[in-house]
């Protein structure tokens, strides 16, 4: 069945306990995102710090599992590493999401979020996956920019 | 008749059903169904229909759209095939056959829903475009009737209860009129609130459902008509979900105006039904301008062609119209009564069914009186996209998930999104049965 290359274990892991979930200060922006098709919806912040280094990306949301665990795993992805890294993860991801399942995802690139490769095959799912993905991208220049 | 049995039969379900049920399933007492589902499922073609996978089809969306029998889809083919021309202007046969099966259906219609008179029947490419038609006639300095005049002050009232089509128009009336949108609150149970106070003698319309696409919950019309009539105010009925599912007669409803649409009944896409009362019809603007909808076209002004023809501009969607009369037909062979019934025996064992899958929260009222097959629940923790994804995608049953189109209902329940069953004729209890193993199955998933 497809839907079980797309609940991937380490999906629902995610889902059932997410990583870094909640709004936290500091905070240089934050954005708000909704998937208006389906209500998902999420409150991100992001923090830069020295160096151009992401040193937190705090959200808060609702949904189902594959947006909720694309945040967690975004969460995780993300801080630590430098805007410029994770903008090009953030990049590798779109477009693996984007890719309608065609795409040979880059594993060295993308980390644990290859385990979404999935549910580039449902394009009503795809919105899900990318909705956290996109309001950091968001987050993440005006960040930069302020 | 198609779909009518002889006495005694019970609903059994169709053998691939019966065949797919896991041994030592749990028995639960199976009510009265006056349908031979074996039969009505072989009406409609694409139930028998295999997914990808080899998984059969179990469609629980007919809330969202109906399927479609092959009597149906046969008249609409023939139509197109052997008599198709533009109606009301052709002086041609194919033109004169084309005009006659139209206003063929016209009647077909007006009979179903027991209308005085034919000419009260309009036809609207769906039940939102007959909503905004009547929402479109207030306020509008092209009429003078006071019943539609519409200003500051003057109120409308709708419920939390309503699909956006039935919210929206209205909106967007108070917007350009600067009039005043009031509603009706709902119980937790599902119920609509008729809380005192809300109808005032400044209300103009009061428009509801008169079956909710969400709760199932059947709307108490009388009373409302009751209430609106004591303050002189029209009163509309969103009966996109009733008219599919019971007996409706619009003279013992006591309502206005009646909205709904073709594709929720067995018939096409691209068909509504405005039903009015003739002397409000008259009353009314015209909606939308253009040809078929005059009487004389000057330069400077036009006078208008008498109802239903006032509200019908352009080449209206006819094959549509005629197939909606072949849906007419074919509910009526069933029998409507019949219909109903089934759908009262299937609500009575979804409910008891539902009730075996832990944490499963029914949204609407929780015992099968006063409400249709209409079954929206959440699941503890599981967000409906999920619920929706594997249901079909492993068992190939058809949900709907989200707020289904009622977001203003969903916030009430605070909560985002509800997974919904929704019922119909050629529904079994096997279905609910896969049903019930599907919810188990993704609770597992996410155990
Ligand atoms: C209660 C109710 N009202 C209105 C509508 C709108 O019907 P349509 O989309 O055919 O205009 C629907 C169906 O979606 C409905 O369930």
């Amino acid at each position: 069945m497809i839907t079980d290359s797309m609940y991937q274990e380490l999906i629902l892991e995610h889902y059932k306990h997410p990583q870094g979930k909640g709004l936290r200060e500091p905070y240089d922006a934050e954005v708000h995102h909704v998937n208006p098709t389906c209500g998902d919806e999420i409150t991100l912040r992001v923090k830069v710090g020295e160096g151009g280094k992401v040193e937190d990306v705090s959200y808060e949301g609702q949904g189902c599992s594959i947006s909720q665990a694309a945040a967690s795993v975004l969460h995780e992805l993300a801080t630590g590493s430098t805007v410029e890294e994770t903008l090009a993860v953030v990049e590798e991801f779109t477009r693996l999401m984007q890719g309608r399942g065609q795409v040979q995802p880059n594993e060295d690139v993308l980390g644990d979020a290859v385990a979404f490769a999935g549910v580039a095959k449902f394009p009503a799912r795809v919105k899900c996956a990318l909705l956290s993905w996109m309001a950091y991208k968001d987050a993440v220049v005006r960040s930069v920019g302020a | 008749m198609a779909g009518l049995r002889s006495e005694g039969a019970r609903d059994e379900l169709p053998r691939d059903e019966g065949s797919r049920r896991l041994a030592g399933a749990p028995s639960r007492a199976r009510g009265a169904s006056p349908i031979d589902t074996e039969k009505v499922r072989e009406d409609f073609p694409v139930l028998s229909r295999e997914l990808p996978g080899g998984r059969p089809l179990v469609y629980l969306d007919s809330g969202n759209s109906s399927q479609k029998p092959f009597q149906v889809i046969d008249t609409m083919r023939e139509h197109l095939a052997r008599h198709y021309g533009n109606v009301g202007r052709a002086m041609h046969v194919l033109g004169s056959e084309s005009t006659e099966a139209y206003e063929a259906a016209r009647d077909k219609v007006a009979a179903f829903i027991g209308a005085p008179s034919r000419d009260e029947v309009i036809f609207t490419k769906n039940a939102s475009e007959a909503l905004n038609l009547v929402a479109y006639s207030f306020g509008n300095p092209a009429a003078d009737d006071p019943r539609f005049r519409l200003g500051p002050g003057d109120e409308i009232v709708i419920s939390e209860m309503e699909h956006h089509s039935n919210i929206v128009p209205w909106q967007m009336l108070v917007q350009r009129t600067g009039a005043t949108l009031k509603w009706f609150g709902v119980t937790d149970e599902g119920r609509l609130d008729l809380a005192d106070g809300v109808i005032t003698e400044r209300t103009k319309i009061v428009s509801i459902a008169h079956q909710s696409n969400v709760l199932g919950t059947v709307n108490p019309v009388a009373e409302v008509v009751a209430l609106a009539r004591r303050a002189g105010a029209l009163v509309m009925l969103d009966a996109s979900q009733s008219v599919p599912h019971h007996p409706v007669n619009v003279a013992e409803l006591g309502a206005d105006f009646i909205a709904f649409t073709g594709h929720k009944m067995v018939g096409p896409s691209g068909i509504g039904v405005l039903w009015g009362r003739r002397e409000l019809l008259e009353a009314m603007p015209p909606f939308l301008g253009g040809g078929e909808m005059i009487e004389a076209v000057w330069m400077d002004h036009s006078t208008y062609a008498p109802v239903p023809h006032k509200f019908e501009a352009g080449t209206p969607p006819i094959v549509e119209a005629i197939g909606l009369g072949a849906a007419v037909d074919y509910l009526n062979g069933v029998g409507m009564e019949a219909v109903e019934a089934h759908e009262r025996a299937l609500t009575a064992y979804a409910l008891e069914a539902l009730k075996e899958v832990p944490s499963l929260r029914i949204i609407g009222p929780q015992s099968p009186e006063g409400r249709g097959a209409t079954l929206s629940f959440t699941l503890e923790g599981i967000h409906p996209h999920d619920v929706g994804q594997i249901l079909d995608d492993r068992f190939g049953i058809a949900v709907r998930v989200g707020h289904h189109c009622a977001r203003p209902l969903h916030l009430r329940f605070g909560i985002p999104a509800t997974t919904r069953a929704s019922l119909y004729l050629y529904n079994t209890t096997g279905e609910i049965d896969a049903l019930v193993r599907g919810l188990h199955h993704v609770q597992k998933v996410f155990a």
